[in-house]
């Protein structure tokens, strides 16, 4: 059936997808109107600010997590990759070898960790979350290790100033969160690379049967992932002055959380960059007002499980 | 740098290039050669030692029965899979492909049966899939959107081929719309030799005939076609030669103007026999 003229008719099935293509947003305005009405320190300059700041770190890592699951893959390791970024920060830093190289190795671990996810999944062709699960564990057993599990203390004052100043009105988070998802979407939507990235993830016998190299494509997915690891890493360290070994897993569901309430299909070749950044802000504004109507932080896995499960739920409809 | 969407450029051939220029007949070394083929899945075997010849310029059509062997050659031949035994010559030269990227390089494009589209992809980009253009330079090459697109529907008319909209997604489209879409763009980047894996299947009687002119056109422009079908009538009309596989071997090569479509169907269903080694 060739309905591309027939406008189609609005049946149940269409709304819902129409529905499910705005969970993220609808989301955000809704879960905004509730705190508003909640408490008044929410809707505040200062509240909003650092409720952006904060959600400047997940939007990092689900861009990279954007890449990934452009691919048809999941990058697990995320959960332990940002932390063992950070450590090598706060060991490099400690070592007193200075604040840029301590960044570059930061940046190169997370890489690295990305590599070898990307290398085991398109060169040895092992199950993406079986690798990731794989490299989650041994890369938190590394930053054990090397931390000895303690908390690596990082007094810099460019740090400091990159989580508390910026540009004017705008927070240098703001800025670094805004070019990296700026970037992502440029990748996608304006490159041949994006384009072999979106054809991998949509058919990969098909991709391969163009010629595009499959193999090279899903490592600069799970490559990207550890970058975006990297540089959430250096966010986080100035955010809390420290690299805390033990911290941290909750952003693994929330990165995955942020890409799929964005409406990415996690099947693949599908990507919404726009959606993933109203899909972090909705995840971080949820948290954010938790703490402040002071509801039990034992609460708020349960609160983004919840939104997770739903927007799992409603992208049923997305057909 | 862009790249040209005719078929203008050159391949880096291996061969001088004055070969194909002259005109098709046994005197003519072929465009590519196949001798003892053999490819197996498991215990499946699914290619048994085949010799094929494509003869630059014309228009080969290979026949089997179902299960016969004939997409698992295609993807040899393409360099989806790496062959278990046997060799393939392109021009004289014996290759070996890495990957569809290799084959692509020498200017073969293939319809494969499965069509090989990008369903969430729109058409224009199937279209350009692999061969975009982009403005810029280095690093900083975008695509080039509205010269792909503007040029989409050209690709397209030259197919009798209704796609209102290039914009759409493929998953939009029908089976033949889909079809349509795949065999347009092989023929358009194909410049030495275009595979088309039973490419009317899906086709109504006006697409079917469309597929077919734009079959002799390629071979106005001394582009090789491999053409895979079921249909006896269409592979009477359309190809200059016929073989046969038969359970993964080749049965028979038949020039088309000395046989009749009641002794392909024997070579094909065994009722005839074949010559053995063709
Ligand atoms: N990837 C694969 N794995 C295992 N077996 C395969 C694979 N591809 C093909 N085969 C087997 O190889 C044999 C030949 O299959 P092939 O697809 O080449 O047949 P065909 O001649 O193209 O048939 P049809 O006319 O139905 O398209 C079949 O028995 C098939 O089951
Ligand atoms: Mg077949």
């Amino acid at each position: 059936m060739a309905d591309t003229q027939a406008p189609g008719r609005l049946d149940p099935g269409l709304s819902f997808g129409a529905a499910a293509r705005f969970a993220a947003p609808i989301g955000l305005g809704v879960v905004f109107l509730v705190f508003f009405i909640a408490t008044p320190d929410f809707l505040t300059m200062s509240n909003i600010s650092d409720l952006l700041v904060s959600a400047s770190i997940l939007l990092v890592l689900a861009m990279g997590q954007q890449l990934v699951v452009t691919v048809a893959g999941i990058d697990l390791s995320v959960g332990s990759n940002l932390p063992w970024s950070a450590a090598v920060l706060g060991y490099a830093y400690t070592s007193g070898w200075g604040l840029t190289v301590s960044i570059g190795l930061a940046l190169l671990a997370g890489l690295a960790a990305g590599v070898v996810n990307g290398l085991l999944v398109a060169r040895l062709n092992m199950t993406d979350f079986i690798v990731t699960l794989g490299t989650l564990s041994v890369v938190s057993g590394l930053t054990l290790l090397l931390t000895s599990g303690n908390t690596v203390p990082v007094n810099s004052d460019f740090l400091r100033g990159l989580a508390i100043d910026g540009i004017g009105p705008l927070r240098w988070f703001w800025v670094l969160a805004f070019v990296v998802a700026a970037l992502v979407g440029f990748l996608l939507y304006r490159t041949r690379t994006g384009t072999y990235l979106l054809s991998t993830g949509g058919n990969i016998e098909a991709a391969r049967g163009v010629g595009i190299h499959v193999d090279r494509i899903r490592l600069i997915a799970y490559a990207s992932s550890g970058l975006a690891c990297g540089v959430a890493a250096v966010l986080f360290v100035a955010r809390t002055g420290g690299a805390d070994p033990s911290l941290q897993t909750d952003l693994l569901l929330s990165s995955i959380a942020a890409v799929v309430l964005g409406g990415s299909s996690l099947f693949g070749g599908k990507a919404s960059v726009l959606g993933t950044v109203t899909g972090a802000l909705l995840l971080q504004s949820l948290i954010n007002g938790f703490t402040l109507v002071g509801i039990s932080q034992y609460y708020q896995p349960i609160a983004v499980g919840t939104v997770v499960l739903g927007a799992a739920f409603i992208s049923r409809f997305q057909k | 740098m862009t790249d040209t969407p005719a078929r203008a450029t050159g391949v880096s051939a291996a061969a001088p290039a004055s070969q194909d220029a002259a005109p098709a007949d046994h005197v003519v070394s072929p465009l590519v050669e196949i001798t003892g083929l053999r490819k197996s899945f498991g215990a499946v075997h699914a290619l048994q030692g085949v010799d094929l010849k494509l003869a630059p310029g014309e228009v080969t059509a290979l026949l089997g029965d179902n299960g016969a062997g004939k997409s698992t050659l295609v993807r040899c031949l393409t360099g989806v899979h790496p062959p278990d035994a046997g060799e393939i010559r392109f021009r004289g030269e014996q290759i070996r492909f890495h990957s569809p990227d290799d084959a692509r390089q020498l200017g073969i494009e293939t319809v494969f049966q499965t069509l090989g589209l990008i369903e969430d992809l729109p058409v224009w980009q199937n279209l350009y899939l692999n061969h975009e253009l982009t403005r810029g330079f280095g690093p900083f090459q975008l695509l080039d959107k509205k010269s792909m697109i503007a040029q989409s529907r050209a690709i397209l008319s030259r197919l009798d081929v209704n796609v209102p909209n290039v914009r759409a997604t493929v998953r939009r489209m029908s089976g033949g719309q889909r079809q349509c879409i795949a065999i347009a763009r092989a023929a358009n980047w194909g410049r030495t030799l275009v595979i088309m894996d039973e490419p009317t299947a899906a086709l109504g009687v006006r697409e079917t005939a469309a597929v077919e002119e734009l079959i002799d056109r390629l071979r106005e422009a001394s582009v090789t076609v491999l053409l895979i079908s079921h249909d006896m009538a269409q592979v009477l009309r359309v190809a200059d030669t016929a073989y046969v596989l038969r359970r993964g071997q080749t049965a028979a090569r038949r020039a088309v103007c000395a046989t009749t479509g009641d002794e392909l169907v024997g070579l094909i269903t065994g009722a005839v026999l074949g010559d053995a080694h063709a």
